[in-house]
């Protein structure tokens, strides 16, 4: 829902992510996130900042429940995170778009390969695979590079087919850990601009970032943690932490 | 699951035992061995029931009468013996069959040597009862029983015959399924640690897999089909080797014991007999062993 600035209602909206006063204490002792309580509504475009340790990571573990927090519950499109059972994990996960920092892709599978994978992943019928992949990667602009292994593209054309198999199932959430984190400022932009326009077509985008320039210049809500913590969460923020 | 899923994980169980060649020929290796010395066991112990089969059928046991006893002394024997649960068939032999039967078999066609005896019967105090038993190894205690009733003058029987092929049976059987058990705990073993190097070869790939929603089943399909592959091809060269040497085997065996007092039992299974049971056998044998060493690994390390 959208206020008369054209902003997200956060207090109105049914988020959704949420966590509510969330702890995460791993067996080591370590404390990753300490009673984190947020709610980021439905299209949204957030970033989360923060320096080495300060939770971001934990964070996406836990919405893609790879962990369980220690305290505390995250509600994930509706659903309850902790009452999930085993066998709901992998349709919890199709919701939710991922690219990493490290691409993570098969590096013996080409690009159209790489993205159909995903939809292999989920079962899709054969004839779906062949009229989506094309589509998708014509969006990302690598329909000429179809065949093309990925050792032979670039950094920002690698990321380009991250986020390619990220949307391909239509996910309603996209993570990105870190996405321009290996690329030079021309890529990074490239892919900050695609996740932008993928956002505007209605896919709630999280990205945890350490790029200042990009969160600066971005203008939107930036959520920044320190040692677990959420220390602030602005509506139209900058990089703020200085750590 | 959609038959582009079926082809898909067959593809990749098929790529798995390429990507590890030796882990995956030791597999198959083992899992041959295996297989063989089951098929030569087999061998043994179906040839062996079989001989004991045709002895059960061949040899039985003869029960005589004390002099001069009377038809009805006769049945009431017949009567109790009856009752034992061991015996399959029971024929009662008279004096003048049994005078027939050896004169058949001994002066065939002399006409001569026949009448030289006219009326009489040499054979007047042979009536007999001609017993079978439906299992050779309860030879011994039905022996013992018949012998104790009154009116049993002797108790002909193949004692030794029966009690050795017996045990000679549950030895094979005993030390066959010991053997059997070793290499099929080792052949689990070594598929198990093919489809743990699999595993780790591809852990990227199956990282990504779960964290893009694939189900446990999914993700372990192709390593259960590269366990049950190999499996299945363990399963049929030692098929193959078994059918080319088990004729040769016999004829050797029915050379060797020709003139030997054996060679009245050694009766073999023809080769279409015993493989139409021992290829199903093998093959689901090799399956089950690729199956239970693939799903015991998957079920550790493969969790969404």
């Amino acid at each position: 829902m959208m206020n008369l600035n054209g902003e997200h209602d956060r207090e109105t909206e049914l988020p959704i992510i949420a966590f509510d006063k969330v702890s995460k204490t791993y067996s080591t002792g370590t404390k990753a996130i300490t009673n984190l309580s947020l709610k980021i509504n439905k299209g949204e475009f957030v970033f989360i900042v923060g320096s080495s340790g300060s939770g971001k990571s934990t964070l996406i573990k836990l919405l893609l429940k790879e962990i369980e927090p220690s305290e505390g519950n995250i509600f994930v499109n509706g659903k309850e995170l902790t009452r999930l059972r085993r066998s709901q994990i992998p349709k919890h996960r199709r919701g939710i778009g991922v690219v990493f920092q490290d691409f993570r892709l098969l590096k013996d599978r080409n690009v159209f390969e790489n993205v159909a994978f995903a939809q292999r992943v989920i079962q899709e019928p054969i004839r779906s695979i062949k009229r989506k992949v094309p589509s998708i990667l014509a969006e990302v602009g690598l329909s000429e590079k179809m065949q093309v292994l990925p050792k032979q593209l670039s950094g920002g054309e690698q990321q380009r087919v991250a986020l390619a198999r990220a949307l391909v199932n239509n996910p309603v959430i996209l993570l990105a850990d870190e996405p321009t984190g290996n690329l030079d400022p021309k890529n990074s932009w490239e892919i900050m601009n695609l996740l932008e326009e993928v956002n505007k077509k209605g896919t709630t985008v999280v990205i945890v970032t350490h790029n200042r320039e990009i969160v600066d210049a971005m203008q939107k809500r930036v959520i920044t943690m320190n040692k677990g913590v959420l220390i602030s969460d602005e509506t139209k923020g900058g990089y703020s932490y200085e750590g | 699951m959609r038959a582009s899923s079926i082809g898909y994980s067959i593809k990749q169980g098929i790529k798995n035992i390429r990507r590890n060649k030796m882990f995956s020929l030791a597999s198959i290796g083992t899992i041959m061995a295996c297989l063989f010395l089951f098929g030569v066991f087999y061998f043994v112990l179906a040839n062996v029931q079989y001989m004991m089969k045709m002895a059960e059928t061949s040899v039985g046991i003869t029960v005589f009468f004390d002099e001069g006893i009377g038809e009805a002394k006769i049945k009431d024997i017949g009567t109790e013996i009856k009752t034992r649960k061991e015996i399959s068939s029971m024929n009662y032999i008279s004096a003048e069959e049994a005078w027939k039967k050896f004169q058949k078999e001994m002066y065939k066609d002399d006409k001569d040597l026949t009448e030289a005896f006219q009326g009489d019967n040499p054979l007047a105090d042979s009536a007999s009862y001609e017993i079978y038993l439906n299992d050779v190894s309860k030879q011994d205690n039905l022996v013992k029983f018949i012998e104790k009733i009154d009116g049993v003058r002797k108790v002909n029987s193949s004692e030794v015959t029966a009690k050795g092929l017996s045990s000679f049976n549950i030895l094979v059987g005993y030390v066959s399924a010991t053997i059997i058990i070793i290499l099929i705990s080792v052949a689990v073993f070594l598929i198990s640690t093919t489809i743990t190097m699999g595993i780790s070869v591809r852990k990227d790939e199956i990282a990504i897999m779960k964290l893009i929603g694939a189900t446990d089943f999914f993700i372990r399909a192709p390593f259960i089909v590269e366990g049950i592959l190999i499996g299945f091809l363990g399963s049929l060269f030692p098929l193959v080797v078994l059918y080319f040497i088990y004729n040769k085997i016999i004829a050797y065996i029915t050379v060797k014991y020709k003139f030997n007092v054996l060679s009245n039992f050694l009766t073999f299974l023809d080769v279409k007999d015993i493989f139409a049971t021992l290829i199903p056998i093998s093959i689901l044998m090799g399956i089950g062993i690729g199956f239970f060493g693939s799903i015991l690994t998957v079920r550790k390390h493969l969790r969404v």
